[in-house]
């Protein structure tokens, strides 16, 4: 340790042998970091939310249904799930399919990691608004089939705007989950940030591993706080008054 | 597709090491990971001030940024600053423990926080030292509220060991990612390894709900 | 035993306590009430510090309660108190709620804690229920043993703050018996409570606080002998909890 010599301008440097800059690779890497975050929430809340609302309903193979889905992408680590989009389904689906797959799907990397952290997440957010829909006093839901609408117009209309309000804390430390969890991606050869990071690290400036860790872990602090912040201000748009908070 | 899992005969050792691996790291890592969060959880309700501000900046610090990124951290670090070259399977030991203590501290800080203030000022005129009413009044209180949540989380922790593959580690998906190259069985092992991955999460998330449901009636 | 000189507490902008004198002698039973947020659950719980206070000064048989110096675990230790919702410890049993303090704090060893706690609780009437834990009790019986929990460190003084208001009406008087006893035998005690007939057969003096002051300090006799001599805020006190 005595001997490490400290270089914090090591990430101004020109990569050696190219025109790059490795600022410009944290710069790349953090886009795909955010760019994969973002698309795989978009589905994580789409699924998520349909699976969470199926998990309620008042049928029991579709709730069961339901459940084994949230089983299944719960227990499985994401890595793992995202080798089998990766590795695995190509090999599955029929022959032309995953000769596709394997040879002419657009961003390969970047596809398989949305949808396997997309799923992945899913899980999670169904929990969470199954949980919210289940927290609303019980009078609600009668109430609203009451007054004559349907149990679609039910959730529609009476349920699900006030369990999403309940279940905005929680959805934000998994939106905070996503961002962090696209890190696993390097496993599948994404080029997101920490990919990057151990590029820089591994083969390029080895000297100088602590500057770049600390900058790179520098970047998900800062999107983390950005992403609490923007939930902060959802959270705040979105109160009802007098509605204190979830449950009661 | 044939599936072929005539070759797991010879490599059932490989596998069962990579496996035992995973045990005793999720179980090392629970068990100084719910030590340690217990103390920075004491630390974050610490009236002294610099002490509850230094373990907040642990416990933030720790759950923002990715647990993939830590690994690389101590893999890169621990060798540097020892001079040691311990290898990926030990430094995950340290990896796990202190990441995992950020987030089992903010759950045992949760139990401690449910505890009616009116046991605590209890225990405080029995004449007990703040020592004392920790760990006769508050922290057993505190554990029985949180045991499924901390259940749970080792759950997900056991999970999340298998990102010691990123470093090159053999836990069973690395022992198994070994054997999928050499003998070219990629879509056997990664489903073998999805599949005892479930069994175990799935059988272990099903009894800390039936766990739950058993303290819920209790109280 | 208990001296409180000019003692003042805010939270925040917002006083509680303002400039409460009184004192509690040994034997003495003294009855604090008032309506609610007149400040007498603050007031008794100032007594063993468990509510700081900014201003005046405290002594519980000379030493100041309010001294950074004093070793506050030593002297509650000697401040016996019971709370209103009992608060037992849920996790251990009866037992052990009654002895776990002598011997962790006292340092008393098992044998004699254990021995010292079940003859307190025979003498709440509750030997029956030693191996039970506080959710299979009623809460008369909760309380009964809280008290016997508070006699067993031996305190030179006893605090209740109101120990009866959170029992079913039928369970109320199961308490005050074993705190008449209690009174009757020379304990000294600071009572917070509306049970305007306990302080009738026991009490050596009333205190009535109001708006965190103390408004009455006089003796049992005076309090209710003679109300026209009373302020007007103890009348309309009396007169809105002895109405039925």
């Amino acid at each position: 340790m005595s001997q490490y010599q400290w270089n914090w301008s090591v990430v101004l440097e020109q990569v050696s042998g190219t025109e790059e800059f490795y600022y410009q690779w944290l710069a790349a890497g953090l886009g795909w970091t955010v760019a994969t975050a973002l698309s795989a929430w978009v589905l994580a809340l789409v699924v998520g939310s349909l699976i969470g609302i199926l998990r309620t309903v008042p049928s029991k193979p579709v709730a069961a249904l339901a459940t084994a889905y949230v089983e299944v992408f719960r227990n499985i680590p994401l890595i793992v799930q995202m080798f089998l989009w990766f590795f695995v389904l190509p090999e599955l689906v029929p022959h032309n399919l995953g000769i596709w797959m394997k040879q002419s799907m657009p961003l390969p990397e970047f596809t398989t990691a949305v949808i396997a952290l997309g799923f992945f997440t899913s899980a999670r957010v169904a929990e969470q608004v199954r949980t919210g829909i289940l927290a609303l006093p019980r009078g609600q839901k009668n109430a609203g089939l009451a007054m004559g609408f349907t149990l679609g117009q039910t959730y529609r209309y009476v349920l699900l705007p006030m369990a999403y309000r309940i279940v905005i804390p929680p959805l934000t430390s998994e939106f905070m989950n996503i961002f962090k969890n696209s890190a696993v991606a390097l496993a599948i050869g994404l080029t997101e940030l920490t990919f990057q990071m151990r590029q820089i690290t591994g083969e390029y400036a080895p000297a100088n591993p602590i500057e770049v860790m600390t900058v790179v872990s520098a970047l998900y602090l800062l999107v983390a706080f950005s992403v609490n912040r923007v939930m902060a201000l959802i959270e705040r748009k979105t109160r009802v008054p007098g509605y204190i908070s979830g449950g009661h | 597709m044939n599936l072929d899992f005539s070759t797991l005969a010879g490599a059932q050792d490989f596998l069962w090491q990579g496996f035992k691996y995973s045990l005793t790291l999720t179980v090392s890592s629970m068990v100084f990971g719910i030590f340690f969060g217990t103390l920075l959880a004491m630390a974050r309700m610490s009236s002294i001030k610099p002490l509850s501000l230094a373990a907040a900046g642990y416990v933030n610090l720790f759950r923002s940024v990715p647990l993939v990124l830590v690994i690389f951290w101590f893999y890169i670090l621990v060798p540097l600053l020892t001079g040691v070259d311990v290898g990926a399977e030990r430094s995950a030991f340290l990896t796990f423990a202190i990441f995992e203590a950020a987030y089992y501290c903010e759950i045992i800080r949760a139990g401690i926080q449910s505890i009616p203030r009116g046991q605590i000022a209890a225990g405080q005129a029995m004449g007990f030292s703040y020592g004392q009413n920790m760990r006769y009044v508050i922290l057993p209180q505190a554990f029985r509220n949180v045991v499924p949540l901390l259940l749970t989380q080792t759950i997900v922790l056991f999970q999340d060991t298998s990102l010691v593959y990123v470093v090159g580690a053999t836990d069973l998906l690395g022992a198994a990612d070994k054997v999928a190259h050499r003998d070219n069985t990629l879509v056997e092992m990664y489903m073998l390894v999805a599949l005892i991955y479930f069994s175990i999460s799935f059988a272990l998330s099903q009894a800390v709900k039936r766990l739950h449901a058993r303290i819920a009636i209790v109280r | 035993m208990i001296q409180i000189n000019n003692v003042s507490k805010w939270y925040g902008e917002f006083q509680v306590l303002t400039d409460c004198t009184t004192e509690v002698k040994k034997g003495e039973v003294v009855v604090v009430c008032g309506p609610s947020g007149s400040g007498k659950s603050t007031l008794i719980k100032t007594v063993n510090a468990l509510e700081p206070f900014q201003k005046g000064e405290i002594l519980v048989e000379g030493v100041s309660v309010g001294d950074p110096k004093t070793n506050l675990p030593k002297l509650r230790s000697r401040v016996g108190m019971v709370f209103q919702h009992f608060e037992l410890f849920p996790h251990l049993s009866i037992t052990d709620n009654l002895i776990i303090a002598q011997m962790k704090v006292l340092g008393r060893g098992r044998d004699e804690a254990m021995d010292k706690g079940l003859k307190l609780l025979d003498r709440v009437g509750l030997k029956a229920h030693a191996h039970k834990f506080p959710g299979q009790l009623s809460g008369g019986q909760q309380q009964r043993v809280a008290i016997a929990r508070a006699l067993a460190m031996d305190p030179i003084v006893m605090l209740f703050d109101e120990p009866t208001s959170a029992l079913d009406p039928e369970m109320v008087n199961e308490v005050l018996d074993v705190m008449v006893e209690l009174a009757q035998e020379g304990m000294t005690m600071m009572c917070v409570t509306h049970e305007m007939g306990f302080a009738r057969k026991v009490a050596s003096r009333v205190i009535f606080m109001d708006r965190g002051q103390i408004v009455e300090d006089c003796s049992k006799d005076d309090f209710f002998g003679h109300l026209d001599a009373r302020s007007e805020r103890a009348r309309q006190f009396l007169s809105k909890i002895l109405q039925h």
